[in-house]
């Protein structure tokens, strides 16, 4: 229903307000896609959104987590900050995993919530909640807005702090008496941020010792993180990888930063790395790590960590080199800036073929292996299968856990920025909407969603949004209804007592898939599995696939925790 | 070991809080803190003083400190030539007759009595917290009813030895 101007009225005086500002500078942002969910304290916001509809592309979540998953997915593959917005109290709480998970993977989202307004803050009004304090550990940095005239500066701030250094999120948090009421359509947008001027020039004098050490080094090994592909050097990297012969390891985040199928390439190192890949970090004699943050995961226990090797770290956070491991020669650099600089300083490198043999042995020794059962169907050979018919050109989003880990180790990546994981937070029911956003960042290419069927039903409500946009997302529901991560590790460590871990009680995903207009299938054999495929990919629309996986296959070759990198079990069958 | 590190920041809201938090998120001990104005409008300095196990977790702290948006500096001065001082309030039993001998007392500590009442009186003592302490041990037979001490505020001395190699934390690559 319209609703008409009375007559005798005087026609509305159309004037600026906050919600207006906010728009105009998201517009000079070049922002096209927000993330969000409307709610009390964000009308005013939305209202303006709805006027500079034509500017945006919003898309409307089922749950505040999904909007800001979507965002991270959207991120990772664009490498454009993702902009989320949620209303004050709930909405920005929801929000709270999401945070915690860019914070610790270093994605770069801007993230506008809702407060009440500044007349109430602090008097536990309706849907407050302390946003600031809340978000203060796990952001970047993070804003009130206090004067309205702040905010085009405040949200460009936002923009250049999330993308720039270390990329991370970013929360403005904007009482709605700003968002309201009209203001002056003056404002100054200039920012100084003299506590924050990322250093992204290597120091040459390190880029020397790292050379002179390269020129002696026996055993030479790289260690890719996901910094290589925010510096976008992936190029650089394989050059000097290359010309050096050194071979490469990656960790869970830097999987595609080296191509997969490299003669030079290890695969993930790391709790279930490779043997290969642990091995030589366990015996090199140089370590060069490059944009990795040596996470726990990744060095199993540190006594045993690369003990006799001169430890080389690249990383643009300073506060990252020396964190766990000790460093020998540090190199605050953004990773594009120093392998550019290496390959000037570092011209010679002493002969290691005796290393590389011997590390190629252990690679026939000691592949990935797993026990195909012909008939059912086993993790490991789906994600083959998938890699196999999308030649290992999609991309692909995980949640966390064992599907996680058999994606990482046989969903080989040969090109960078198509992998979506939520590594250092571990977050079940990251996967899916996450995929939602890579597949509005690149509406051209595969997406697919591996996803278990515990953290499937997490946000699987953003059903919703890929049929409403028809988003040919491929979810594949690695199903072996359980926590599979937890039982293995109830198995391992705790005598089989599988403690709330088994998944009884399922929907059926086929009719859950059905009921949202998505096309959905069930397969439980090889045969269907592979005559299904080519349907599944050919078909451009959304897809569930719940394929139904021996249960009791486990996660190996594995550090247990505490153990060392040379420690791994189930490395044979 | 006993650190003193102090922060120049931008004097903005939340940026006390930014700084506790993160020293608690990482587990670091503070035993005290201070901050104020500075002779610049927007800025504020802090004195922290915190108990590290090693070099390594002190560097931690220092860069950490660094990432902060609102943190413009972060200098270790424990060991540069710095003056600091704290100041402590004490409020002591007194009946009249023991005035006379506490006056004795505090005098060589160039404390001061700045309220006396009926059955208490209080002291104002300025000084390092050694100094501080030192007072307070004297003064606790006669029995302290209250104490507040504002925490250790300190900055470099005008002139620095330049024979001693100092430590240094920089983040810049120079």
């Amino acid at each position: 229903m319209k609703v008409q101007t009375k007559p005798g009225t005087a026609p509305r005086i159309e004037t600026k307000t906050g919600a207006d500002l906010l728009v105009e500078s998201l517009i000079k942002e070049k922002v096209d896609i927000l993330f969000g969910y409307p709610g009390g304290a964000v009308l005013p916001i939305y209202d303006a959104i709805y006027k500079a509809r034509e500017s945006f592309t919003h898309i409307l979540t089922r749950h505040e987590q999904g909007a800001i998953h979507a965002a991270e997915g959207y991120a990772r593959v664009s490498g454009k900050p993702g902009v989320v917005i949620a209303t004050s109290g709930p909405g920005a709480t929801n929000l709270v995993t999401g945070i915690a998970d860019a914070m610790i993977d270093s994605l770069p989202l801007v993230i506008f919530t809702g407060q009440v307004a500044r007349g109430v803050i602090g008097t536990d009004a309706f849907q407050e909640a302390d946003v600031m304090g809340i978000t203060t550990p796990i952001t970047k940095h993070n804003y009130q807005v206090q004067h309205v005239s702040d905010l085009p500066r405040i949200v460009k701030e936002a923009f250049h702090i999330a993308s720039t250094g270390r990329p991370g999120p970013v929360v403005v948090d904007i009482p709605k008496d700003i968002s309201a009421n009209p203001c002056k359509d003056e404002y100054e947008d200039d920012f100084h941020l003299p506590g924050y001027q990322p250093n992204i020039k290597p120091n040459p004098l390190q880029l020397k010792k790292l050379a002179n050490v390269l020129e002696t080094a026996e055993k030479p090994v790289i260690l890719a993180g996901a910094g290589v592909m925010f510096g976008s050097a992936s190029e650089e990297l394989r050059t000097f990888a290359e010309k050096h012969s050194l071979p490469v390891a990656t960790t869970l985040l830097g999987l595609g930063s080296f191509p997969g199928g490299h003669p030079l390439a290890l695969g993930m190192a790391g709790m279930h790395g490779t043997f290969t890949a642990n091995r030589a970090l366990y015996e090199c004699d140089l370590l060069i790590n490059i944009g990795a943050r040596f996470d726990d995961r990744l060095t199993g226990n540190l006594q045993h960590f690369a003990p006799s090797a001169t430890v080389a770290h690249i990383d643009i956070d300073p506060a990252e080199i020396g964190k766990n491991v000790t460093t020998h020669i540090p190199v605050v650099s953004d990773s594009k800036a120093a392998l550019q600089a290496l390959s000037f300083h570092a011209e010679s490198s002493a002969e290691h073929d005796e290393w590389l043999q011997h590390l190629s042995g252990y690679q026939q020794e000691n592949p990935l292996w797993y026990k195909n059962p012909v008939k059912e169907m086993v993790p490991q050979w789906v994600i083959e299968a998938v890699h196999k018919i999308t030649n290992g050109n999609a991309i692909v989003t995980t949640d966390v856990g064992q599907h996680q880990m058999w994606a990482a180790q046989y969903y080989a990546f040969e090109e960078p920025d198509r992998w979506v994981t939520s590594g250092g937070l571990g977050t079940m029911g990251f996967g899916f909407p996450a995929a939602i956003g890579a597949q509005l960042a690149k509406p051209e290419e595969t997406v697919i969603a591996f996803v278990g069927d515990g953290g499937f039903q997490m946000t699987l409500q953003e059903l919703s949004v890929l049929q409403e946009r028809r988003l040919p997302v491929k979810v594949i529901i690695v199903n072996n209804g359980a926590l599979g991560m937890v039982r293995q590790w109830q198995e391992t460590f705790y005598e089989e007592r599988y403690s709330e871990s088994l998944l009884q009680i399922q929907p059926d995903f086929v009719k859950l898939a059905d009921s949202y207009g998505i096309r959905g299938y069930r397969v439980d054999n090889q045969e269907d599995f592979l005559d299904l495929l080519p349907e599944v990919f050919s078909y451009n629309g959304p897809v569930v696939l719940d394929c139904r996986v021996l249960q009791q296959e486990n996660v190996y070759p594995m550090i247990a925790p505490g153990k060392g990198l040379h420690q791994m079990i189930g490395v044979k069958p | 070991m006993r650190r003193i590190i102090t922060a120049t920041v931008q004097n903005r809201s939340g940026v006390l809080n930014r700084i506790t938090g993160l020293l608690q998120k990482r587990q670091f001990n503070i035993e005290s803190i201070s901050v104020g104005r500075t002779e610049t409008d927007s800025i504020s300095k802090m004195t922290l003083v915190v108990e590290v196990e090693d070099n390594q977790k002190l560097e931690q702290l220092t860069k950490q400190l660094n990432k902060q948006i609102d943190v413009l500096k972060v200098t270790d001065i424990t060991d540069k030539a710095i003056v600091a001082r704290e100041l402590a309030l004490i409020k002591v039993v007194s009946a009249g007759q023991l005035r006379n001998e506490l006056q004795g007392i505090i005098e060589p500590f160039r404390a001061t009595i700045i309220d006396v009442s009926k059955d208490s009186l209080s002291i104002q003592v300025t000084g390092k917290p050694e100094k501080i302490e030192a007072l307070i041990e004297l003064l606790r037979p006669y029995g302290i009813k209250e104490l507040a001490r504002t925490g250790m505020t300190a900055f470099l001395r005008g002139h620095q030895p330049q024979t001693t190699e100092l430590p240094s934390y920089s983040l810049l690559n120079r």
